[in-house]
């Protein structure tokens, strides 16, 4: 089984279609006639729904069949023949159109035949030039033109209105019709007319839905489990075919009894219901079929429906081997390619190795140390697939029959190909190949870089490894989904991995340094991995920049704005404009604007000049140059970052005294009759507006102050404007004031009568009653302000809650819908049925994830390279 | 080995490889570029840019749906559910966020927030008389002109007292309100005495009482100036100009005045725009529509992925939503359509009609353990007997 195996067989097509009757009784191993399942002794009774003839689920028996094994073959199906025919619901509808539209009493099609011609050449049309789908709208409105004709245009027979009460009952002018009546017009539809009804009579006849006899699905498809009491519990199928086995019997034994009418009737329903409810068991009109326990049997469309279903949860998606799952941990030490892995996952792990006469005294050594010593091999598989484990007392044979040929399944090793994922697996970078480092503990490591494209951080994430098992999964992870060759997103053109929290900060405060230590700047290179100290200058102290210039490429010029110089606008003429020069930083403060993911050209320019693996390395280095950088220099925020001295505070308080004093001058005004109404709104939703106008520009003036206090060196405020996290609101919101709570774009008004909350007077508006908290966090909130929060807080909680399942719906419909998009050797865009959608790819061809977010940038492509 | 090829019949004959020539835009730039250079200078600067927009090219088999899908939904995950957005001053809000994108993708025959921006032509966009513009498209019901309505059951009239104040502000007459009145109440007369308009009913009509009440409400909605559906106003100044914001969208009957710049007003009804303007201005709202909600969230996708979708809603020349009844229904293949929604209905329907799936598409190939036809499990073996 193990052994690599060249695919002699591939499937081409699948067509679809109804089994006949006849051919039911074909395939069928066993007619089932009793429904007892199994004897005294426990062994299946023959003739009974167990029986060994549709396979074996038990060890040790052997199929009648086939002579197969437990989980050797899929089993038989088997047959029952029914007392009485019984309508297959799932039809039911698309029956009644068909008596509708045939004649009550010879069966033709409502419709003259020139009529007929016409009608099935357009159909065909319609299914040649736009799809099944269009040909069943247009069935539709056929059938419907048909069922209101009077009168046979071949018989002249009158037509009875007929009806359905559901889910299986037919009645022709409020009379019922048996199955037997509606099998007999079936019959008689002559096999050219069914095209009109949308069948296809290659692969059924209309009568086959009336249901003469059953097919029996394999015992293998409705294998019982046995409890730990040794008690056996079926399968709900088996259940619901016992209740359909013994109730034909009952009617058997009942007509050949002669028994009264009404009593064959019942039971005819009986059965009627109970082979409904084996199709589907969940049918409106119908009381699903229930366990004495009256929870509902999961019959066959329940057991193909839904997300828990056949199709989604077996068929479209898929359990592995060769994968582990894990707490994630960071570990900056380890490259951006790299997933450290702990070596209890790595004994469990294996891959395959094949033995030849080069590596044959290295295998021989795994497989001597065995599954307990690292690193050995689990097992060794023959050149015939059998698999062996390799155990102590095995080993020696093991080792005595190894040779060229066989399979060694070796521990995983350092620099082996695995995938790593994390779910929600949203976009391609989800999934991406490291290569594998072994690492004691228990965790998986990985390098904080690659947090953002898997979205994960180390709160107790949780993420899944796969070890692909031959060569061609390997070549093809390694060479296409290999960290480095996802640094550049498909959705924007730029690279989706930069440095984050601490690095960010860190060369934030390197490339303002002006002196530092020719010793410590050589510990803190060496530590970020750089072992060629010739560029730094031979100096006694050199700078932040220098250090930084010592990891740039000799030949690497740059430019770009920094968040500073994007707000000042001033190019060259701004110190923090950064400017590279044959690989030396000459100006400039780093921070998020060309370190960080997703922004700046810093990343894509390395990437573009230098290629993937160069500038991961680059990234790499600069990351822990920031971080050692941090620990050199000592970096912490307390809360004395928050504090704020008494200029300072005598300023907000008069920022928030004017905006207060304000508000209550709009709403005297208000009062008044006096405030003038902006176009198109109401005076009340005038005063709205300015009101919330005057507070937020409040807080937004106490941000400002709060900004400029001091010298802005306090750590939280390194953090806010190198861009590594939060910004100076959240800081003026720790210091200052919170500001106003704001629901749906408006001030809180919800609550009790006219009023917030009850402590408050009726019709207040004044800010303190409507959401507006003045306190900091810092100083702490009362009640009431604190109650505000925690209303838009919940609110907030409640958005997110909501839109996660809405825009996961939406994007399974767009993947859907489009997977299979692909281009095509022409360059043009088709689907799967080689429509064409585009014809050319975005208009121009170019594929975002090697475009400069989007474009070609012509300018620097001729720069470049001049 | 069984050497297999995919069969050619189920793709028609494609082309070997196209050579492209640079896009417009980037032509345009490469000249500006390169106008200071010499003659060798140039053809040099030409063929590097040249070669560089060739390695940009997408490669063949590359899943594009699948990536815009992806860059599409992904950032879904970081948009906001607050549905609405105060545009500019004015009350009117405009859905925006997931919610607008959603009604987009799902091809929504009637959207909850239609707007219109209205463009004008030279003299009117100078904002001089842009509020009489303005309530000239405005809609105007009776409702707006009425200061009460009073019901005679013994004569079986309705008598309307006008507002005044509104004709004036509308600068109408009463007997510019008679007109609309008369025409969609045919059966019934209507006469005018200052600012009463009294409108007889025809009396053989059954039960007057129900029946009188009945017709008041409809008078309330009667349509006597503007434009149909255009419910709200907002005049605008935008880059030097005026323009006029609208809630409510009548794409049709605003073109047509002859103050309207119909070639830069634009409606945010797809469906509308599909009707009055053809398939190909929809898509490029739907692009326009889509990268809005985008851009406003902060967020950054490529237009490509965004094109890719709207030419997928839009190649059938009628826009179909992203939905079991849209374009997940077009597809050929019937474990593809099962595979999404109601799978039982579409392997019953299937089954009757005997249909044949020629696993052309992705998930079919998934669902049997094959290569699926895309990226790397594209190229094929092929040998000679």
């Amino acid at each position: 089984m193990e052994e690599p195996q060249v695919a002699s067989k591939k499937v081409k097509a699948i067509t679809f279609g109804i089994f006949s009757p006849k051919l039911v009784k074909k395939m069928a191993a066993v007619k089932v006639i009793t429904p007892e399942l199994y004897d005294r002794e426990g062994y299946p009774v023959d003739g009974g729904l167990m029986d060994t003839r549709m396979g074996v689920i038990d060890p040790g028996l052997r199929c009648k069949t086939s002579g197969a094994k437990l989980k050797e073959d899929l089993g038989h199906f088997g047959y029952i023949e029914l007392a009485r025919p019984v309508m297959h619901v799932k039809f039911a509808s698309v029956l009644l159109n068909i008596l509708r539209a045939s004649c009550r009493e010879c069966s033709q099609p409502l419709m003259t035949k020139q009529k007929q011609t016409v009608a099935l050449k357009r159909l065909e049309q319609v299914e040649a030039e736009s799809g099944v789908t269009n040909k069943h709208v247009a069935v539709k409105e056929l059938l419907a033109s048909m069922k209101v004709t009077g009168k046979c245009p071949h018989c002249n027979a009158k037509q009875g209105k007929i009806t359905i009460e559901k889910p299986t009952t037919y009645l022709e002018d409020e009379k019922r019709i048996s199955p037997i009546e509606v099998r007999t017009r079936l019959e008689k539809i002559p096999d050219a007319a069914l095209p009109l009804f949308g069948l296809n009579p290659h692969v059924m006849r209309p009568e086959w839905t009336v249901l003469t006899i059953l097919a029996i699905p394999p015992v293998t498809m409705r294998p019982s489990i046995t409890l730990e009491t040794g008690e056996r519990s079926e399968d709900d199928l088996t259940h619901k075919l016992g209740d359909i086995v013994r109730i034909n019997q009952r009617l058997f034994e009942n007509i050949n009894a002669g028994a009264p009418e009404i009593i064959i009737e019942d039971l005819w329903d009986l059965l009627q219901y109970h082979i409904t409810t084996f199709f589907d068991n969940n049918i409106a009109q119908l009381p699903p079929a229930r366990h004495r326990s009256s929870q509902p049997l999961k019959t066959l469309c329940e057991r193909i429906k839904s997300k828990e279903g056949r199709i989604r949860h077996n068929l479209a998606g898929k359990r592995v081997n060769f994968s582990a799952r894990t707490v994630i941990s960071p570990d900056p030490m380890i490259s951006v390619n790299e997933v450290g892995v702990p070596k209890i996952i790595a004994k469990k792990l294996t891959v395959p190795e094949r033995v030849t006469e080069w590596n044959f005294e290295r295998l021989k050594q795994f497989v001597e140390r065995g599954p307990n010593a690292y690193p050995g091999a689990n097992y060794v598989i023959r050149p015939d697939g059998r698999r062996k484990k390799i155990t102590d007392e095995t080993k020696e044979a093991l080792l005595e029959e190894l040779q060229p040929g066989f399979l060694v399944e070796r521990h995983l090793m350092d620099g082996d190909i695995a995938l790593f994922n994390r779910q929600p697996s949203l976009h391609r970078m989800s999934m991406m190949c490291h290569k594998v480092r072994i690492l004691p503990y228990r965790t998986f490591r990985l390098n904080p870089v690659v947090c953002h494209p898997y979205n994960a951080d180390f709160d107790g994430d949780e993420m899944n490894l796969h070890i692909p098992q031959t060569e061609e999964a390997r070549a093809e992870a390694k060479f296409l989904m290999m960290v480095q060759t996802q640094l550049i997103s498909p959705r924007y053109g730029l690279s989706v991995i930069g440095c984050i929290q601490d690095a960010i900060s860190g060369n934030y405060l390197l490339s303002q340094e002006e002196a530092i230590p020719r010793h410590v700047a050589i510990r803190m290179l060496a530590q970020a991995g750089v072992m060629e100290f010739k560029t730094l200058p031979n100096k006694n102290t050199v700078s932040g920049r220098e250090i930084f210039s010592v990891l740039l490429p000799s030949d690497f010029n740059f430019s770009g704005h920094s968040r500073r110089s994007k707000k000042s606008g001033k190019e060259e003429k701004d110190p923090s404009y950064v400017i590279i020069k044959k690989g030396k930083l000459q100006q400039g403060i780093l921070d998020r604007a060309n370190l960080g993911e997703g922004s700046g050209l810093l990343l894509r320019n390395l990437h573009k000049q230098y290629g993937p693996d160069q500038t991961i390395d680059i990234l790499e280095k600069i990351f822990r140059l920031g971080v050692h950088y941090l620990l050199y220099r000592g970096f912490t925020a307390g809360i004395a970052d928050t504090d704020l001295d008494k200029d300072t505070w005598a300023q907000v308080n008069a920022e928030l005294n004017k905006a207060d004093e304000d508000v209550r001058i709009l709403i005297n005004d208000y009062a008044a009759g006096n405030l003038e109404a902006l176009p198109g709104r109401t005076v009340e939703e005038t005063l709205e507006i300015r009101i919330l106008e005057n507070l937020n520009n409040a807080r937004n003036k106490a941000g400002s102050v709060v900004q400029q206090q001091g010298t802005g060196t306090s750590h939280t405020r390194i953090m806010a404007d190198s861009g590594a996290r939060g910004n100076i609101i959240n800081l003026a919101q720790m210091s200052a004031v919170v500001g106003q709570q704001a629901m749906r774009g408006k001030r809180i008004d919800k609550g009790y009568y006219q009023r917030t909350l009850s402590c408050f007077r009726k019709g207040d508006l004044l800010p303190e009653s409507r959401g507006f908290i003045r306190s900091g966090f810092r100083k702490g909130l009362n009640p009431k302000e604190f109650f505000f929060q925690a209303m838009t807080g919940r609110d907030s909680l409640m958005d997110t809650a909501l839109r996660t399942p809405k825009s996961g719906y939406l994007y399974r419909r767009l993947a859907n819908a489009m997977q299979d998009l692909k281009v095509e050797y022409d360059g043009s865009v088709r689907d799967s049925a080689g429509r064409i959608v585009q014809f050319a790819y975005g208009e121009d061809g170019i594929d975002v994830s090697k475009s400069e977010s989007g474009t070609l940038n012509v300018k620097r492509a001729l720069e470049v390279e001049q | 080995m069984t050497a297999s090829t995919r069969p050619s019949t189920r793709i028609p004959d494609i082309p070997a490889v196209i050579t492209r020539s640079l896009p417009p835009r980037l032509r345009e730039e490469l000249e500006n570029a390169s106008s200071g250079l010499n003659g060798a200078g140039k053809k040099q600067a030409e063929e590097r840019i040249n070669a560089a927009y060739h390695a940009m090219q997408v490669e063949p088999g590359e899943s594009v749906g699948l990536v815009a899908a992806e860059s599409i939904g992904e950032p879904g995950t970081q948009m906001t559910l607050n549905t609405f957005h105060f545009a500019g001053v004015s009350e009117m809000n405009i859905t925006v966020g997931l919610p607008r994108i959603i009604e987009i993708l799902d091809g929504r025959k009637t959207i909850s927030t239609p707007m219109m921006e209205i463009f004008l032509k030279k003299p009117h966009n100078n904002g001089k008389n842009i509020r009489e513009l303005a309530m000239q498209i405005k809609m105007t019901t009776l409702q707006d002109l009425v200061l009460a309505f009073r019901t005679n059951l013994l004569e079986n009239t309705i008598v309307i007292e006008l507002d005044v104040k509104a004709l004036e502000r509308l600068d109408m007459s009463a007997a510019d309100v008679q007109k609309p009145l008369g025409k969609s109440f045919r059966s019934a007369k209507i006469s005018r005495s200052d600012n009463e308009l009294t409108v007889t009913l025809n009396p053989t009509k059954g039960a007057p009482i129900n029946e009188i009440f009945k017709i008041k409400e409809k008078l309330k909605g009667v349509h006597v100036k503007g434009i149909k559906g255009i419910t709200q106003i907002l005049p605008i100044k935008r880059d030097d100009e005026y323009m006029i914001i609208t809630a409510g969208s009548n794409l049709k009957d605003v073109i047509s005045l002859d103050f309207v710049d119909s070639e830069r007003t634009i409606s945010n009804d797809v469906h509308e725009v599909r009707d009055i303007l053809g398939i190909e201005a929809a898509r490029e709202m739907i692009v326009l529509e889509l990268m809005k909600v985008i851009e406003t969230q902060g967020l950054n996708v490529d237009v490509r992925h965004i094109m890719l979708v709207a030419d997928t809603m839009c190649s059938g020349g009628t826009i179909k939503g992203i939905t079991r009844y849209g374009i997940i229904a077009e597809k050929s293949s019937v474990l593809a359509r099962a595979s999404f929604e109601t799978p039982i209905k579409h392997v019953f329907l299937a089954a009757m009609a005997g249909e044949i799936d020629q696993l052309t598409s992705v998930i079919e190939n998934v669902m049997i353990n094959q290569p699926v036809p895309l990226g790397t499990g594209l190229p094929q073996l092929s040998a000679k007997r």
